[in-house]
């Protein structure tokens, strides 16, 4: 038997051998993904993201437990849950400790749990390069909702926006003031606030500063709507909600399970789940192909003649542009 | 296709809360450039095959020092072989007597690591078990 059979019949193990191949990028895996393939589009991808320390692995495992006791609307049995949890790789020794696993002991023994620690391996965005195709495994493999924890994200690791369905973001109460709230990055790519520790001082204050944040953005972004629509940009018509929860106590866990049902029916039931499917494999397509260029033009180099280039730049012969330049018109150095 | 990661799961079976050992093994794995997950405190023997089986871990690192290991360490041997994973290097760290050394290698046990070994010896037996050169990694 193939390992496609296996994993469409549910063979655990086989499931697993392959998300190490698609991690190792191999041959063999890219080939069971590609015959995968056409048994994916059907799980809802949910994106956790938020600084380090507000509680995104404690709130995983609180979701994932929470979305195992009741079936979604329209089904019969509790949706399986995929968990996908990436942490750090060191830039020095390219090794990691992955610990996403030490808060997610309540979902031991349970089969329709499949969770997988993965490194990032260098990539900067939040993710590591073959969380998406990960993903896509565990959505062929039939799980219902793939939860994916990003690392631990500061301001600009917002590459999950562009490979989930429903992104939701964590805060902390404490961490920053009102100008904190209303920078770029991370907290744009919202489409639900969490606000982890709720039992902690300071929360009211935190939860009332990102809502007027939000109501500030929904007053400038009127003027933006109609563009942004006919660009196929964030829909609009989502009020982002805010929500309390102490995840290490479940509290808060029920509405947030709400939130994300109510979210995937406000994609379904306004184009929003194909716009963002488009953009997805956009996105996803895009970087393949960054990466697959980048790899055959070194590949078509003289030996060397890359890290001579490399060298020139070092010592101030050329500017990088310039030297790219060179390189991509085949010029003599 | 990239270069080969080491995969290794780090686990405390059974009752004791000792884990000073099992993160200083972690750490220099780690720093020798594998990806290691740390499960954390009193996993059952369940825990840890489920854990060895989702990440797909070329080795299991198991830290006990609670005396316990001849009633642990063959039941999650007998777990992971049995679903599947032949190849998995299983290694103990921890105060383990002599003769419990023999019978726990009879049961297919690579290798037990007793207090005072040090950290290189470890990383040295592992890239061996998991059968990549220490070059080999980037």
């Amino acid at each position: 038997m193939t390992s496609t059979d296996l994993i469409l019949q549910g063979d655990r193990l086989a499931l697993a051998r392959l998300l190490t191949q698609i991690e190792n990028e191999s041959p063999e895996g890219l080939e069971t993904l590609g015959t995968l393939y056409p048994h994916t589009g059907q799980a809802h991808i949910v994106g956790i993201t938020g600084a380090p320390g507000t509680g995104k692995s404690t709130l995983v495992n609180q979701l994932a437990l929470h979305l195992r006791k009741r079936p979604m609307p329209g089904e019969d049995t509790p949706p399986r849950v995929g968990i996908v949890a990436v942490d750090p790789s060191s830039p020095f020794s390219g090794g990691a400790i992955l610990g996403d696993r030490i808060r997610m002991r309540d979902l031991a023994g349970d089969p329709g749990v499949f969770i997988r620690s993965m490194a990032s391996r260098g990539a900067l965005g939040g993710l590591a390069r073959a969380t998406a195709a990960v993903g896509l495994a565990l959505d062929a493999a039939g799980f219902h909702i793939i939860l994916i924890e990003t690392v631990g994200a500061g301001q600009a690791e917002v590459d999950i926006a562009s490979n989930a369905h429903t992104t939701v973001v964590i805060e902390a109460p404490s961490m920053g003031d009102a100008i904190q709230a209303n920078k770029a990055g991370i907290l744009e790519i919202a489409d639900i606030i969490v606000v982890n520790k709720a039992d902690i001082p300071g929360a009211d204050t935190t939860v009332a500063t990102l809502r007027l944040s939000l109501e500030m953005a929904g007053s400038a972004n009127a003027h933006a709507a109609v563009e942004d629509r006919a660009g196929g940009g964030r829909e609009n018509s989502w009020e982002i909600p805010v929500l309390e929860t102490v995840a290490t106590k479940g509290e808060g866990m029920s509405d947030l399970v709400d939130k994300i049902v109510a979210h995937r029916e406000y994609l379904t039931t306004s184009g929003g789940w194909e716009i963002r499917e488009g953009k997805r494999v956009r996105s996803q397509m895009e970087s393949l192909l960054r990466e697959e260029l980048v790899k055959r033009f070194l590949k078509g180099r003289p030996d060397g003649q890359f890290e001579e280039t490399v060298q020139m730049v070092v010592d101030r012969e050329r500017s990088p542009a310039q030297a790219i330049e060179d390189l991509l018109r085949g010029k003599k150095l | 296709m990239v270069k080969k990661k080491i995969r290794v799961l780090i686990c405390k079976p059974g009752l004791d809360g000792h884990d000073r050992g099992a993160m200083v093994v972690a750490r220099a794995l780690r720093d020798a450039g594998m990806e290691v997950i740390y499960t954390g405190l009193r996993q059952t023997p369940e825990m840890i095959a489920e854990s060895t089986l989702q990440e797909d871990v070329d080795i299991v690192g198991l830290s006990i020092l609670s005396g316990a290991h001849m009633a642990l360490v063959p039941k999650i041997v007998e777990l992971i072989r049995g679903q599947g994973q032949k190849d998995v290097g299983i290694v103990l760290g921890g105060i383990i007597p002599d003769e419990d050394v023999l019978k726990l290698k009879e049961l297919g046990v690579a290798e037990v690591f007793g207090p005072g070994t040090n950290t290189q010896e470890i990383i040295r037996t592992v890239f061996d078990l998991a059968g990549v050169e220490a070059n080999d990694i980037d």
